[in-house]
């Protein structure tokens, strides 16, 4: 499955494409609208991927209903934050984990 | 000569394999999915360090000498399936924290290291170097390189796929439902498939070998004993040995019915960290129990305090197959000749399953057993005990 952008009148979530919001993704600002979550940013930035698999390979958004556990980020500090359940708040400060010591 | 190896678990695996590879005509019979039951619900533990002088210990320092043999053997002919088995001689720490734990782990270390263990005594700079994120508040440590751990689900598929390579039949969606006798002896099993008849019929069905044996009308005292483990989120290298407090010996060799709970705690190639482990004797019962997790966590924390607020993602649990002398079964079973058993390794089928599969090799083709194989024999009063009900069994 591709991601794509629901219209906001059917979006279930109550998104306001009127009211914007920005967050930073590793000091980058990324912008989203009130009601998106975390994940839902992301995609709609055209971010796929903010993790990688043992292997190396790119993991983001799998689930999308926080039972993968791929979507991880660190939020505001907090780390393991699961971005498929975590709505954006304007001014988010939002970081990428890696497993390497000392991220 | 034609076996059936019945139950494709990582018991089953290693014999399916060791016998194909022999040359034997090999069919594994599997109620389910391969290494879907207990193999998949483990830590897939190939450990020494748990384990006392003694028979267990021979067959499980014979299996550490196997498990790389194996793995660079099926490394040459399917590399990918070697990898997926994630080898990792990671190595094991062992911590007391009382001053009686630490005079019984000390002693306990020396009698392993005079049967050939290799059991070194970590000072407290060690200790921190080897493990940075661990409780300083420990009484003493031991460290143990030959432990290692592979995902066991992987390791039993690696197993399978070159017994079929060597010839092995796998029939999957395959319940044994009775026997076929000819003058005393098994010829033939009656499954959900219909009837396979073969030479010798190996009873690797884990903490159901117990019901299957009975169904098949020699029944041998195998149980079921639950255990449970915490999954928590990728983390950064945090946890870098198997650890864990030495008071889990004592579960092991426990046959206490209650929760026998102590902190095992290690990493992942993921990532995750496994908290364990809890044992339970509530027979078949798979319901999670938030109690028992949230002992098991606490555990945990004790030993690795920086694991505070990290997410657990999920939780698993299974069942050991246990007897109550916690040596697994290993050989003919007298009163049925063409019956033969591999089973009640409880939680060390992983690490003894190479072991296990060469001696039922060594007494099926008759050739010098590589360990004695009278303590794990299938007529010794702890294995015959009284046989579990054959209800919701095999």
């Amino acid at each position: 499955m591709s991601p794509r952008l629901v219209p906001a009148e059917d979006d279930s979530t109550g998104r306001r494409p009127d009211t914007p919001l920005r967050v930073t993704v590793d000091g980058e600002p990324v912008t989203g609208v009130a009601g998106q979550t975390i994940a839902g940013v992301l995609l709609a930035a055209g971010r796929r991927a903010w993790r990688q698999g043992p292997s190396g390979a790119p993991r983001g958004v799998f689930c999308g209903i926080g039972v993968c556990f791929d979507c991880l980020l660190t939020v505001n500090g907090e780390r393991d934050v699961r971005a498929c359940r975590r709505r954006a708040r304007d001014g988010d400060v939002i970081t990428t984990q890696s497993r390497e010591a000392g991220r | 000569m034609r076996v059936a190896v019945l139950g494709a678990g990582i018991v089953g695996a290693a014999c399916a394999r060791e016998l194909a590879r022999a040359g034997l005509t090999v069919t594994v019979l599997e109620r389910g999915r391969p290494a879907a039951a207990t193999t998949a619900h483990g830590e897939g533990n190939v450990l020494v360090s748990d384990k006392g002088p003694g028979p267990e210990l021979t067959l499980a320092l014979l299996s550490l000498d196997l498990w790389p043999q194996i793995l660079d053997e099926i490394t040459d002919r399917r590399p990918e399936t070697a990898h997926a088995v994630e080898w990792d001689p990671k190595g094991g720490i062992v911590v007391a924290t009382t001053g009686a734990g630490a005079r019984e782990l000390e002693r306990f270390a020396a009698g392993q290291r005079a049967e050939g263990v290799t059991a070194e005594p970590l000072d407290a700079p060690g200790l921190a170097a080897a493990e940075p994120h661990l409780t300083r508040d420990v009484t003493a440590a031991v460290h143990y390189p030959q432990d290692a751990q592979v995902q066991p689900a992987g390791a039993a598929t690696a197993l399978l796929a070159d017994a079929l390579d060597a010839g092995a039949t796998l029939r999957t969606h395959c319940e044994v439902l009775g026997a076929v006798t000819e003058g005393g002896r098994l010829t033939a099993v009656r499954t959900s498939r219909g009837t396979v008849h073969a030479d010798a019929f190996v009873n690797a069905a884990g903490p159901w070998s117990g019901g299957l044996a009975a169904r098949l009308g020699a029944p041998v005292d195998v149980r079921p004993r639950r255990g449970e483990v915490l999954v928590t989120t990728p983390l950064p290298p945090t946890v870098f040995h198997k650890v864990y407090d030495a008071d889990y010996v004592g579960a092991v060799g426990s046959g206490a019915e209650d929760l026998q709970a102590s902190a095992v705690v290690e990493s992942t190639r993921a990532g995750t960290v496994l908290l364990g482990s809890s044992r339970r004797r509530v027979g078949f019962d798979d319901r999670m129990r938030p109690e028992v997790l949230s002992v098991i966590a606490a555990k945990a924390l004790r030993l690795f305090p920086c694991l505070d607020g990290v997410p657990v993602m999920r939780a698993y649990g299974g069942f050991r197959p246990y007897v109550p002398d916690h040596l697994p079964i290993i050989g003919p079973d007298p009163r049925l000749p063409g019956l033969w058993h591999v089973t009640g390794h409880e939680g060390a089928g992983v690490g003894l399953a190479p072991g296990t599969a060469r001696l039922l090799a060594d007494l099926l083709l008759g050739r010098t057993p590589s360990v004695d194989p009278a303590p794990f024999r299938a007529d010794r009063p702890a294995a015959l005990g009284s046989p579990p009900s054959a209800g919701g069994a095999a």
